[in-house]
């Protein structure tokens, strides 16, 4: 069963998320969305959706940071196990208060105002329930943690993490002897990345995407389509007239407006 | 130099009757779905009023359009690029759909199917988003309807700025006007420039501005940059939405919905040749009333030989400058400055333009005058205050727009001296710096203002710019993936499940 949670149904969970999220973007780009709520309501949303996502990002880019730097990185650098444990659980004990907190306001906006509970699907309730309780698990292993500050413990997860990506088969079995709670935490978290590209989740995507697009690659603020196939040749001045003159229609004879 | 075409429209208020046929043919059409009961792509506003969504135009409470800073930069009033990904969380200046109105239906149904009673059945509002019954309808998409509701909320208008309002409330001085909107498809769009993942673009070949429904990704930073609140968010897909300047119609040289069901015939549609290497500087000019000059600079004189054939080199087809010669736009626009562009303090460059209205003349004794001695009033005496219509049409220059009115009261005099007395009375025409023979233009244009005279719009010219035989056996508009019905019932991502109704076996 652990080799089961822990060494295959990463790969599922991985490939169906990956998968899925490709074949939606390729396939249906039209459902590709934030899916905002904020013109049917405001109240709770601003405050809300802010210290959600702040707080979320904060926790996504501490996981992705501090599982998957190889441990002989923070060995290098002279970062103790504990230092970095310490670190995780202050950084990420703040960012998950503010997350849950957003996220609580959030569900209680999105279960109790009529306009945005009849507006939602089940998965935009689902999703941001799985995430609820995805934060409840995680800042619970925090009382784990507490209770052993070497970082011993943190190490096996990173080491689990790793060991999914570079396909070590034994995998599963560095965390067989970690506490329940963070084997709920990585369960659920598996399972939402399996449902990731069925749900809104997939802003995200986009979310890291198009800033860096409209910072970066977007010359100035304006974008002209055209359907022409070749580019129109460079040119500093206007043309001049080869032709002569066409006789000058009805409408010139009008008193030049410049007045 | 390089020149593009834009179809631009003018409307001509002095002829607007506020029936609204535009409106509704227009929601027929496009927006009589889920998630747009509230967008209406063209609406009919009663000035002075605050309008729809309320209060539209004061971009101090909304932040539309562009601003220019002190140290001389055009960035959008929202903020610069990185200011507005700040707000991708929550979006601070977004209205809010009560701001417009909370979308709402009539329970006919309960009509025929009421049991007996004493009171008589009645179809009672509910709402469109929730289902729940509404017990009062607060607002509606045209609520000033006529000059509904108290002056002291209608005189929030914008448009006051700078007048003393306070007596445009007593009976004796009331003053009204109508107000079509509809996207301006601006030659410097602001939604287009707040758009993060730039699903907003600008058509090259007819500067229709169009939103990439695929691309779009809800980010709502569109409808905050917006000005004229003319780009609507789709509750129900998640996507925004605007006017589309009916662009099938357009390719194929038909005009809008809206201007082809105008009763009144007030609304013209024609092509304008301008400068795109120009926008930027005109959008930044340093004081606001110089904008809407600096806007007719950016426009080209299509008779010109020059001008033709840059636009030749700038692959601008044929029938279109010719289209652009014969323009009911660049008359009205550029010759007879007779139409204005809507609030041109927003930086936005817009492309639909408006005549302002005449109204009676304030004094009953001047009034009575008049018809004697065809003496032209004084436009400063107009029902409606020069200020209000400058306010709105040119940043607040009176001049422009007092120019217009006069040559429109000139049409009038000439006009009539011309078919009651029999007398072309040059001197008319000549005071206000035309000749009879433009006035008679003017008059055949905008008074008669026939069908092929309003409508000057070539078609579409796709065989020039791609290959049409990779096209042939297409499918032509669909909404799905390429040839699929799109028909594919309960979507594995989450769109709405809206099975095909089909009948079913008789048990």
């Amino acid at each position: 069963m652990n080799s089961f949670i822990f060494g295959i149904y990463p790969y599922i969970a991985l490939g169906v998320g990956i998968m899925g999220t490709v074949a939606r973007y390729e396939r249906d780009p039209f459902t590709w969305k934030t899916s905002s709520s904020q013109l049917l309501r405001r109240k709770q949303l601003v405050l809300g959706s802010i210290l959600f996502h702040v707080g979320v990002l904060v926790i996504f880019l501490g996981h992705f940071v501090g599982l998957l730097t190889p441990i002989w990185v923070f060995d290098m650098l002279g970062v103790s196990h504990g230092a970095k444990q310490t670190l995780a659980v202050v950084a990420g004990g703040i960012a998950g208060v503010m997350a849950l907190v957003g996220g609580g306001m959030l569900f209680h906006r999105r279960w109790t105002d009529p306009r945005i509970r009849k507006t939602s699907s089940f998965w935009d309730i689902a999703i941001l329930g799985l995430l609820l309780a995805q934060l409840v698990l995680g800042l619970g292993t925090i009382t784990v943690s507490l209770q052993h500050l070497d970082g011993h413990e943190m190490t096996k997860f990173m080491s689990w993490a790793q060991g999914i990506f570079t396909f070590d088969g034994d995998a599963a079995s560095y965390v067989a002897d970690a506490a329940l709670i963070f084997k709920l935490h990585i369960l659920l978290g598996l399972t939402i990345i399996l449902v990731f590209p069925f749900t809104r989740l997939v802003h995200i995507v986009s979310g890291v995407a198009a800033p860096l697009r409209y910072l970066f690659l977007r010359p100035g603020y304006q974008i002209v389509r055209s359907r022409r196939q070749s580019s129109l040749p460079t040119r500093s001045g206007p043309v001049a007239a080869a032709r002569k003159a066409p006789s000058r229609t009805a409408s010139t004879h009008a008193t030049n407006p410049a007045e | 130099m390089r020149i593009r075409a834009q179809i631009g429209m003018v409307l001509n208020l002095d002829k607007c009757i506020g029936c609204h046929t535009c409106s509704v043919t227009c929601k027929n059409v496009w927006t009589s779905r889920d998630g747009v009961e509230y967008a209406w792509f063209n609406n009919v506003e009663t000035k002075p009023g605050t309008g729809y969504p309320t209060d539209w135009e004061n971009q101090k409470r909304w932040n539309g359009g562009w601003e220019r800073t002190k140290s001389g930069k055009l960035q959008p009033k929202q903020g610069a690029k990185w200011r507005i990904l700040a707000n991708i969380f929550a979006n601070p200046d977004l209205p809010e759909i009560d701001d417009y109105y909370e979308p709402f239906d009539f329970d006919h149904d309960h009509l025929k199917s009421a049991p007996e009673m004493q009171a008589f059945p009645t179809a009672r509002p509910y709402s469109k988003i929730t289902g729940e019954r509404i017990e009062k309808i607060e607002k509606g998409p045209n609520w000033e309807e006529i000059l509904g509701g108290e002056f002291s909320k209608r005189s929030q208008d914008y448009n006051f700025e700078g007048i003393q309002k306070q007596i445009y409330g007593e009976y004796e001085n009331t003053f009204m006007m109508y107000l079509p909107r509809l996207c301006e498809h601006c030659l410097n769009p602001a939604c287009a420039a707040s758009c993060p993942s730039g699903a907003i673009y600008k058509r090259e070949e007819d500067g229709i501005v169009l939103i990439d429904q695929e691309k779009c990704r809800g980010w709502r930073m569109c409808v905050s940059g917006c000005p004229y609140k003319k780009i609507y968010y789709n509750w129900s897909t998640g996507k925004s939405e605007k006017c589309t300047l009916c662009y099938p119609r357009i390719e194929s040289g038909n005009p809008t919905v809206c201007s082809e069901t105008c009763v009144g015939r007030i609304r013209y549609l024609g092509v304008m040749l301008y400068d795109a290497d120009k926008i930027e500087e005109a959008a930044n000019a340093a004081e606001e009333m110089d904008l809407y000059d600096a806007q007719l600079g950016v426009f080209l004189d299509p008779s010109d030989p020059v001008v033709q054939e840059t636009a030749r080199a700038d692959g601008i087809p044929e029938d279109w400058i010719k289209a652009a010669q014969d323009s009911p736009i660049w008359k009205m626009a550029m010759e007879w400055k007779v139409a204005f562009p809507l609030h041109p303090e927003y930086r936005t460059l817009p492309m639909v333009w408006y005549i302002p209205p005449l109204s009676p003349i304030q004094n009953a004794a001047e009034a009575g005058a008049i018809g004697a001695d065809r003496d032209m009033p004084d436009v400063r005496n107009l029902r409606i205050p020069l200020k209000y219509l400058a306010n709105m049409l040119t940043a607040g220059d009176e001049e422009p727009v007092a120019h217009a009115l006069e040559r429109m009261l000139a049409m009038r005099s000439y006009m009539r001296a011309k078919t009651v007395d029999g007398v072309n009375d040059e001197g008319i025409a000549a005071r206000v710096g035309l000749s009879g023979r433009t006035i008679e233009d003017m008059y055949k244009i905008m008074a008669l203002a026939d069908y092929e005279d309003r409508f000057v719009i070539p078609t579409t010219h796709r065989e020039q710019v791609e290959e049409a035989y990779d096209l042939k056996s297409g499918c032509g508009f669909t909404d799905g993936n390429g040839c699929s019905t799109g028909i594919s019932k309960p979507s594995l991502f989450g769109t709405s499940k809206r099975p095909l109704k089909m009948p079913e076996e008789v048990r």
